[in-house]
């Protein structure tokens, strides 16, 4: 088997749900004749044609108003925002008619909504977000973050297989600078199960997306200095992994959180109130959070660099941590 | 405006119409009570002046239809089919309602076993416009699955006015939906009046920006309003694309009960209430033949005897169980289920002849 990137990943996941499936579909702008901003929709116009590789207007509330409308009917949505800082301007249409819909009416909504999130690339304040705080506190949504072809290829899976609205995030960073072999048969990743990238006894760095490559660097680099990292991926942001978590820190006693998004209201703080609340007893020191600084992602790229997470910020705030 | 009856409603389809409208007020009179008697809990939302062109423009579409009210179309969703008991349930926030107490008035939906003869039905949202979205997506998913279906969705002047309603009305124009929206000009979005809202001379030019074809009709007769609603449903679905029908009506009651409607001039109120769309149609039927007094008073006290047994049906029901609260949040847990009963009317034939 060949090698396939993050994004090829992706796209091996919409042609293979579409062909087993006809009612899943594509809509989004541009995800037609240029196969999307990204191109991971590429190749799914000419495979299924325009009734189920739909163009459409500037309008995200009508995308994913549309999205929820043909879920409703039984179909399988899913919507690509060309950039997911864009799902602000959606916001209203997830938030108060998707996540509610099932424990309001009982009507279900099994739509995925997906597009390229995260910085690095110098994409500037409006093409850099990680929004996924903004719809933890909110009910009745799952939020996914894949950070390896294999697990992007799963998890888009079993989101479209899911019954429910699911969000998913795709670091545009590892787009093209991750491959891996998939296995040829049909699988699927669970949402709302968490993955141990790296085994380690001294402390647990609990992350997701394109920093767990960071945190996997940092760790690589503080073995040499006789520190052994445990590295868990999230993979799923809502719902939480809460007995990965919890069996991580129990095992460490020692809890890094690290996240892409700005720190203040940041999925980071969640994690670390879990672990506060339910693994007190087994803490040698404070969850510490590594995360972006409060101000929006700059374009330029040294102002970038000192705004987003990195490995020499996550070994500074680890040899603080291990120091306890 | 379209005055015109239409020449296809039978004599049975016309007292059908008149029925409907009177349970619509008869049940919102009850609803009415209840509320003052501490039964009916939070905001009650009044139809009063406006049932006719909820029954009427709803009366336009097949059983078998999907549509989205507003919380001022209860007479939309009785012409549907649905129970006078959901709508009690709904208002008391009983357990057995649709929602479970969890959610008010028409905010619940029926997606009916595919081949029944029951409509789809969407409840509304609070934040206004959405829901022409996600009918767009209604109808584009019928569409996509080759079924003859019409969405009739129901927006108000101030709804027009949202970035959503735009974006939807694009988007079902663009791909030529078979989505028929109702756009009501009642005349006050809470104390907001029309020209404060558009700088337009009337509610259907918004179609104008989208092309989309549109028509504006006396929400206050119904006969024209079921002419004009059912020629935009059939052209929709024949595959003209989607449809603006602008009602010309009055909000004869506050926002809301607490609303004492003191910014609406009074010779206003005194002009449209010589306008109400019941008394007419009543009067209506009578000069034409299709019924006598003795006859409308008849069904005048079946629609009043219906609505006091199903609220009393409803009073009895239990509240929800607390322990129930975080059910159903997912589809793991199938706590709630979007189906409510849905009857016929004592005029079944000329249902099933439509």
């Amino acid at each position: 088997m060949a090698e396939v990137t993050f994004l090829e990943a992706i796209r091996e996941a919409l042609f293979e749900e579409m062909a087993r499936d006809e009612r899943v579909f594509v809509l989004g702008e541009d995800v037609g004749t240029i196969g999307g901003a990204f191109r991971v929709t590429e190749g799914l116009l000419a495979k299924f044609g325009g009734a189920r590789v739909v163009d459409t207007p500037i309008s995200e509330s009508a995308i994913i108003g549309a999205s929820i409308g043909a879920a409703y009917m039984g179909l399988r949505p899913v919507a690509e925002l060309q950039f997911i800082d864009f799902i602000t301007t959606c916001f209203d249409m997830i938030t108060s008619v998707a996540a509610t819909s099932r424990y309001r009416t009982g009507a279900g909504v099994p739509m995925v909504v997906r597009g390229p999130c995260g910085a690095g690339v110098s994409g500037g304040p409006f093409h850099s977000a990680n929004p996924e705080a903004f719809f933890l506190n909110t009910a009745g949504i799952k939020i996914v973050e894949p950070s390896t072809p294999y697990d992007a290829k799963g998890l888009l899976k079993a989101a479209i297989r899911d019954d429910d609205p699911v969000l998913f995030f795709e670091h545009k960073l590892l787009y093209r600078r991750l491959k891996e072999t998939l296995p040829a048969d049909d699988y699927i990743v669970p949402i709302g199960k968490a993955i141990v990238r790296r085994t380690g006894s001294d402390l647990t760095i609990v992350t997701f997306g394109a920093m767990v490559h960071v945190a996997l660097d940092a760790a690589e680099a503080l073995s040499k200095e006789g520190v052994a990292v445990e590295v868990l991926d999230l993979r799923t942001l809502a719902p939480l992994d809460r007995d990965a978590i919890l069996s991580s820190v129990a095992k460490t006693s020692k809890a890094i959180v690290l996240h892409e998004a700005s720190r203040t209201g940041g999925i980071g703080g969640e994690v670390a109130a879990i672990i506060a609340e339910e693994a007190f007893p087994y803490l040698d020191g404070p969850v510490v959070r590594v995360a972006s600084l409060d101000v929006p992602v700059p374009y330029s790229p040294p102002l970038e660099k000192a705004v987003l997470p990195n490995v020499e910020k996550v070994m500074a705030a680890a040899k603080r941590l291990i120091g306890y | 405006m379209q005055t015109a009856p239409d020449p296809n409603l039978t004599r049975n389809q016309r007292l059908e119409l008149y029925y409907y409208a009177r349970l619509t007020r008869d049940i919102e009179e009850r609803v009415n009570i209840l509320h003052k008697q501490g039964k009916v809990t939070g905001a009650v939302y009044r139809s009063l002046g406006q049932e006719g062109e909820s029954v009427a423009t709803a009366y336009a579409l097949n059983r078998d239809d999907a549509l989205s009210p507003l919380t001022r179309n209860l007479g939309a969703l009785l012409t549907m089919g649905v129970r006078p008991l959901v709508m009690f349930l709904q208002y008391m926030a009983k357990g057995t309602s649709a929602a479970r107490g969890r959610d008010l008035s028409n905010h619940f939906a029926n997606f009916p076993a595919p081949g029944a003869q029951a409509p789809i039905l969407i409840g509304p949202v609070s934040p206004l416009g959405d829901m022409v979205a996600v009918m767009g997506g209604v109808a584009l998913a019928a569409k996509m699955q080759q079924r003859p279906l019409v969405a009739m969705v129901y927006v108000g002047d101030g709804a027009t006015s949202t970035g959503v309603f735009h974006e939807a009305m694009n988007f079902a124009a663009v791909k030529q939906l078979p989505l028929v929206v109702v756009a009501e000009d009642n005349k006050f979005a809470y104390s907001t009046p029309v020209h404060q809202q558009m700088a337009i001379a009337h509610i259907d030019q918004r179609a104008d920006a989208y092309g989309m074809r549109h028509q504006m009709v006396d929400g206050n007769d119904m006969l024209a309003v079921y002419g004009a609603a059912k020629a935009a449903v059939d052209s929709a679905r024949a595959g003209a694309g989607p449809f603006l029908l602008g009602i010309d009506t009055m909000r004869m009651k506050g926002h809301a009960a607490h609303d004492d409607m003191r910014y609406v001039p009074p010779e206003m109120v005194e002009s449209w209430t010589k306008r109400d769309p019941i008394a007419l149609y009543r009067e209506r039927l009578r000069r034409d033949g299709v019924a006598k007094n003795a006859e409308l008073d008849e069904i005048d006290a079946m629609t009043k005897a219906y609505a006091e047994s199903e609220s009393q049906l409803a009073a009895d029901a239990p509240d929800p169980d607390p322990a129930t609260v975080e059910r159903g949040l997912f589809g793991a847990d199938p706590f709630m289920s979007a189906e409510v009963e849905i009857v016929r009317s004592p005029f079944a034939g000329a249902k099933a002849a439509r």
